[in-house]
């Protein structure tokens, strides 16, 4: 296999790890509306742990979309 | 190369090449465009703070609403004597906001989609959660690694666990917002690229364009949005890793 061609597939298998990142990201907003809808009044307070909660989750995309691109313009 | 969505994060020399000692420290358009962000933010604050009315106008309230918001995250998550630090929480919170902000409109720079502004960013953040920690707590500071009440026989390991976590805690923090930015600018310009690439294969093409321009639209709002969450969520991680120099025991 040609070099070049080997390197934009590695680059699209890497983004395959942004699709876990989504789902973490899913799995935390979904929960927090399900509790949210349980217990409206204390919904507002866990807001903040929400929001990080996905940015953890979301940082751990962005390392494989990192990769990608270094792949792609490297 | 004008369809080159990587294009835009480029940097140019705006007082030509200055080389001092070996280092290059031109003044370049990443430069400019900081000194227009703490300008924007100092200009609207100070013009926010004129009146001090006790009702306020519409500009007095948005000057009370950042300082409110930034308020509202330091003391919920450090506490009362996290309010040392509130200075430096909302320098950061704003530099990061308006950068993120400004860098949305056309032609402007994206200062934080460059890794070498939001690594310092998170590196000094870190460096500075270790010398507060500890100048305050002396070498019980170290106490962060080893949590309380876990069994003799894996509190190696989760001491091991601890440590890598707390290294990995700078690159995470300045990846997220130099990831967020660069994807959200190259999906931006890729979609109004395909406006550009549809519209020149002639009627049926300009008409068939609609759709990504409006995606074009929608992306931009959603920008808008990702830009405010990523400026608060490096704010509030950066109180939560401030959190762990000034109470370790948690």
């Amino acid at each position: 296999m040609d070099a070049e061609a080997a390197k934009l597939i590695g680059a699209g298998i890497a983004c395959i790890g942004m699709g876990g990142a989504g789902i973490g990201v899913g799995i935390i907003f979904g929960n927090y509306l399900s509790g949210a809808l349980r217990n409206p009044a204390a919904a507002g307070a866990q807001f903040t742990n929400a929001l990080i909660g996905a940015a953890l989750a979301e940082g751990l995309g962005i390392f494989s979309f990192l990769i990608a691109i270094l792949l792609y313009l490297k | 190369m004008a369809n080159d969505p990587i294009h835009q994060f480029r940097l140019h020399d705006l007082v030509g090449p200055v080389n001092i000692a070996g280092y290059e420290i031109s003044f370049t358009n990443s430069a400019l465009f900081m000194g227009i962000i703490v300008a924007t933010i100092t200009g609207i604050l100070l013009l926010s703070a004129r009146k001090g009315a006790l009702v306020p106008g519409r500009l007095q309230l948005v000057g009370e609403m950042w300082y409110g918001l930034v308020d509202n995250m330091v003391t919920s998550i450090m506490g009362e004597d996290g309010k040392k630090f509130f200075p430096f929480v909302f320098s950061i919170f704003s530099f990061v906001l308006m950068a993120n902000l400004i860098g949305l409109f056309p032609y402007f720079f994206t200062v934080t989609s460059h890794v070498i502004i939001t690594e310092a960013m998170a590196f000094f953040i870190i460096g500075l959660v270790v010398v507060v920690g500890i100048t305050k707590h002396g070498l019980g500071w170290f106490k962060l690694f080893v949590p309380h009440g876990v069994p003799m026989v894996i509190l190696p390991f989760i001491s091991l666990i601890e440590i890598i976590s707390f290294l990995s805690r700078p690159l995470s923090l300045g990846l997220r917002l130099f990831g967020n930015m660069l994807a959200g600018h190259i999906v931006l310009k890729v979609f109004a690229g395909f406006v550009v690439t549809l519209s020149a294969l002639g009627f049926g093409g300009v008409l068939g364009s609609i759709l990504p321009l409006g995606m074009t639209v929608a992306l931009t709002a959603l920008e808008f949005l990702v830009a405010f969450l990523q400026a608060f969520v490096f704010a509030t991680l950066a109180c939560v890793y401030l959190n762990d120099a000034l109470h370790p025991g948690h």
